[in-house]
C-alpha cells in the first residue's frame, strides 16, 4: 500500500482507478481492461511528471520526510558490500539514530556514518527517529578516528530532523558532541562525502555533513530550522511553515545557487521512494565521482581544502 | 543613511535615555527583591552584591571590563554580503537589522578587540546579546573568523565571551554554515599553539554552543548562566516533564564536566590572565592578576582598583542602557527565565533552532 502525500491526491485518485480497473480484470476474465489501464497510467505518469517538476519547498519537505523514503539503512545495503557495523561511543551508550561501521563501496574500504530514522513503528523507537544523542556523535567522532587511523575515506548519510532535545542529552553535553564531532569531519585527513538523502536538519545534519564533498539528493531539504520550527518563532504561527519553507532556501536547487552543496543526486520520478534502485545507482555514481575527484590529494591537501571550502561559503555569493 | 542610523540616532539616543534616568534610580534584583541604587550596581559591574545576580551587559561594556584601563583596540571587521536570501518574515530582515544596528550601535552582533588583561595581551571577541539575540549570521561569525586570524597573526590567545540564542535564523542555511567555519577557524588558532579561552554568559545557547562555544581549551561561566543546545521550553515541550532545579545553568554544566569553572564577573580579568600566563609559560603577573578565584556569592564586592568604580552615569548610555538596566529587562529578570524565550527579537533563539529538534513521532511518519 503506498502512501500518498496531501499534494499527490491527483496521482492518487488515477491510481486507485487503475487498482479498480485490475480487480475488476481479475474477478471477470472476459473483461478487456489492458487499453484503460494503459490510458491511466500514462495519465498518472504524466501527472506525477507534472507535479514534480514544479515541487514547492514545501512539498520537497514532505517528500524529504515520506515514510517510504528510503533511509541510510536503505542505502549502506545498496551499496556497500561487506558492510561491519560497529557499535557504541565507548564512553557512556551506542546510539542506534547514527549508525556507523566500515565496509566497501565498489570494493575499496571505507568508513560509514549515517542517520538511520526507522522505517516502522518498532525500529523507529529503536533508532528515535533518526535524532541523536550526544553518543551517536560521539560514536561518529570515534568511526572518524579509525578511518584516518587506516587512511579510509569517509562516506556519511545524513537524514535526520535534527539532535534529540531532552534532558539526558543536556547531561551529557549534546552541544559539545556536535561541535567535536563537526571539529572531526574538518580534521580528517581522508576524503570525506556527505548525501544528504533526506533531512538535513541544523547543527544535528552539519555534524556529520561537513564533508569535502557535499551531495544532496533532488527533493532533499537541508536548514538551519525546520520549516514548521522557523514559523512559529519568526511568524509566530505554525501554519505559516510553507512561507517558512519558501523564504529559507532549503531545497537542493536554492543550495546549489548558494554554493553550499556540490552537486544534486537527480531522483527518479515522484521520489526516490517510487524507486529507490535507480534513486541508488544515482547516489552511487554521484558518491564514485566525488570521491574520484578527492583521488591523489594528500591528507594534508585533503584537509586544508575542506577548511577552505567552508570559509569560503557566503564570502563566494556575488 | 547609515550615518544617520548607526551614529547619528543612537547617539540622541544615548542623550535622551541619560536625560530620562533618575538619579535615584533604583534596580530591584530578580533573586531576592533587594533595591540597589543604579550607580551602586554600575559600579559592581551589574552584579548585584546581595545576590550576586549578574545581570546582562552589553559588548562595549564588557570590553572595557575585560581590559586593563578599560583601554582596547578595535578589530576591523569585514564586510559580508548583507541578507542575500532577501529573507522576509513578518519583518524584512533589513530592518531587523537596521533596528539592531540602531538600538546597539554596532554593526552586528560581534565585537573584536585587542589590549591587556591583567597585564597579557590578548585578542577578545564579545557576543552582544542585545544585537538579535546575539546570534550567529555571516557577519558575528566573520567577526570570530577574523578575531581569531588576527590572534594567529600577533601570536596572541583567543578569549571569546559567548552570549547568543543561537543560528541566525533568518539567513537561513548559511547560518548553519557558520558552524563548521567557526569551527575551522578556531582550529587554526589551535594549530598555532594558541590558547583559546571561552567564557559563557547568560545565555548561551543553540548553535553557537554546537560549535565554537563548547571547543574552548578551557571554558568559564559567569555564574547561573544558562547554556545548553536546546531552549529549556523546547525540551519541556518535547518530554513533556519539568526541568529539574538549576537545569543547563553554569553551575550544572561544571557538575556535568562541561565547563571548568564558574567565576564572577569581577574576577574574569584574573582568572582568564592566570590562565593564560600559565598556558604561554609567562611569569605569574604583579598580583594584581593574582588574587583568588572567589567563589560566587562571596566575589561581589568589588575591588577598588575595578575599573567599574570609575564609570560614571554617562557610561550607561554605552552600557546597560536604562531602560534595559532598570525597566524593559526587569519583567525578564523577575521570572528568572531570561533571555531566549523572553527577548522580543527572538527570531533567533534556541528555541527556535532546536524546535526543528523536536518532531513529533506523528511529524515523523507523515
Amino acid at each position: 500500500m503506498r502512501s500518498f502525500l496531501d499534494f499527490e491526491k491527483p496521482v492518487a485518485d488515477l491510481e486507485g482507478q487503475i487498482q479498480q480497473l485490475r480487480r475488476l480484470a481479475d474477478e471477470d476474465d472476459t473483461a478487456s481492461v489492458a487499453d484503460e489501464v494503459e490510458t491511466l497510467e500514462h495519465k498518472a505518469r504524466e501527472q506525477l511528471r507534472a507535479l514534480y517538476a514544479k515541487l514547492t519547498p514545501w512539498q520537497k519537505t514532505q517528500v524529504a520526510r515520506h515514510p517510504d523514503r528510503p533511509h541510510a539503512s536503505d542505502y549502506i545495503s545498496a551499496l556497500i558490500t561487506d558492510f561491519t557495523p560497529l557499535a557504541g561511543d565507548r564512553k557512556f551508550a551506542d546510539d542506534k539514530a547514527i549508525i556507523t561501521g566500515f565496509g566497501r563501496f565498489r570494493g575499496d574500504s571505507i568508513a560509514i556514518l549515517g542517520q538511520e530514522k526507522g522505517s516502522d513503528t518498532q525500529s523507529r523507537l529503536d533508532h528515535n527517529f533518526g535524532m541523536a544523542r550526544p553518543e551517536g556523535y560521539r560514536k561518529a567522532v570515534r568511526i572518524m578516528a579509525l578511518a584516518d587511523r587506516f587512511a579510509l575515506p569517509v562516506l556519511s548519510f545524513v537524514d535526520t530532523a535534527g539532535a534529540y532535545p531532552g534532558i539526558g542529552a543536556e547531561e551529557r553535553g549534546q552541544a559539545e558532541a556536535i561541535a567535536r564531532s563537526t571539529e572531526a569531519c574538518l580534521a580528517l585527513k581522508v576524503p570525506s562525502v556527505a548525501v544528504i538523502i533526506g533531512e538535513g536538519g541544523s547543527g544535528g545534519a552539519i555534524a556529520i555533513a561537513t564533508a569535502n564533498r557535499v551531495l544532496m539528493l533532488e527533493h532533499a531539504i537541508y536548514s538551519v530550522i525546520s520549516p514548521e520550527g522557523a514559523a512559529s518563532i519568526l511568524w509566530r504561527d505554525p501554519v505559516r511553515a510553507q512561507d517558512a519553507a519558501t523564504a529559507m532556501k532549503i531545497t537542493a536547487s536554492d543550495l546549489v545557487t548558494l554554493k553550499i552543496i556540490d552537486a544534486v543526486i537527480p531522483e527518479p520520478l515522484g521520489g526516490a521512494h517510487r524507486d529507490p534502485e535507480t534513486a541508488f545507482t544515482a547516489a552511487s555514481d554521484a558518491i564514485a565521482e566525488a570521491f574520484d575527484g578527492l583521488s591523489g590529494l594528500t591528507g594534508e591537501a585533503l584537509r586544508t581544502a575542506r577548511r577552505d571550502k567552508f570559509l569560503a561559503i557566503g564570502r563566494n555569493l556575488a | 543613511m547609515n550615518w544617520i542610523s548607526n551614529v547619528v540616532r543612537p547617539r540622541i539616543r544615548g542623550l535622551l535615555a541619560k536625560r530620562d534616568t533618575p538619579e535615584n534610580l533604583w534596580v530591584k534584583c530578580p533573586d531576592t527583591g533587594e533595591m540597589v541604587f543604579h550607580k551602586d550596581l554600575e559600579a559592581n559591574q551589574f552584579v548585584f552584591p546581595g545576590s550576586g545576580f549578574h545581570q546582562r551587559i552589553n559588548a562595549q561594556t564588557r570590553m572595557r571590563y575585560v581590559f586593563d584601563d578599560e583601554k582596547w583596540q578595535p578589530i576591523a571587521l569585514p564586510d559580508v554580503p548583507v541578507d542575500p536570501l532577501k529573507f522576509r518574515d513578518e519583518r524584512r530582515y533589513s530592518e531587523r537589522l537596521k533596528a539592531a544596528k540602531a538600538k546597539t550601535g554596532m554593526e552586528d552582533a560581534v565585537l573584536a578587540g585587542t589590549g591587556t588583561i591583567k597585564g597579557v595581551a590578548a585578542v577578545v571577541a564579545v557576543q552582544d546579546f542585545d544585537f538579535m539575540g546575539g546570534s550567529l549570521g555571516m557577519a558575528a561569525a566573520e567577526a570570530i573568523i577574523t578575531a581569531a586570524q588576527a590572534a594567529v597573526e600577533k601570536k596572541l590567545p583567543f578569549v571569546l565571551f559567548a552570549g547568543s540564542g543561537g543560528a541566525r535564523m533568518q539567513e537561513g542555511i548559511l547560518s548553519l554554515m557558520q558552524l563548521p567555519r567557526t569551527t575551522a577557524a578556531i582550529d587554526r588558532l589551535k594549530e598555532a599553539g594558541l590558547p583559546y579561552l571561552v567564557v559563557l554568559t547568560n545565555p548561551t545557547t543553540g548553535g553557537v554552543t554546537a560549535s565554537y562555544a563548547m571547543l574552548g581549551d578551557v571554558h568559564l561561566a559567569e555564574p547561573a548562566a544558562l547554556i545548553g543546545f536546546a531552549g529549556p521550553r523546547v525540551i519541556e515541550q518535547t518530554i513533556r516533564e519539568k526541568l529539574p532545579d538549576g537545569f543547563q545553568r553554569s553551575e550544572y554544566l561544571v557538575a556535568h564536566g562541561m565547563v571548568d569553572m564558574v567565576v564572577a564577573r569581577q574576577d574574569l580579568p584574573a582568572a582568564i590572565a592566570r590562565l593564560l600566563r600559565l598556558f604561554m609559560k609567562l611569569p605569574p603577573g604583579d598580583g594584581a592578576g593574582e588574587e583568588a578565584v572567589s567563589d560566587v556569592g562571596a566575589s561581589v564586592a568589588a575591588d577598588a582598583d575595578e575599573p567599574a568604580a570609575n564609570g560614571e552615569v554617562a557610561a550607561v548610555g554605552d552600557g546597560a542602557t536604562p531602560e534595559d538596566g532598570a525597566v524593559a529587562e526587569m519583567p525578564d529578570l523577575f521570572d528568572d527565565t531570561p533571555e531566549p524565550e523572553a527577548a522580543p527579537e527572538s527570531a533567533d533563539m534556541p528555541d527556535g533552532e532546536t524546535a526543528d529538534d523536536a518532531p513529533t513521532p506523528e511529524k515523523s511518519d507523515k
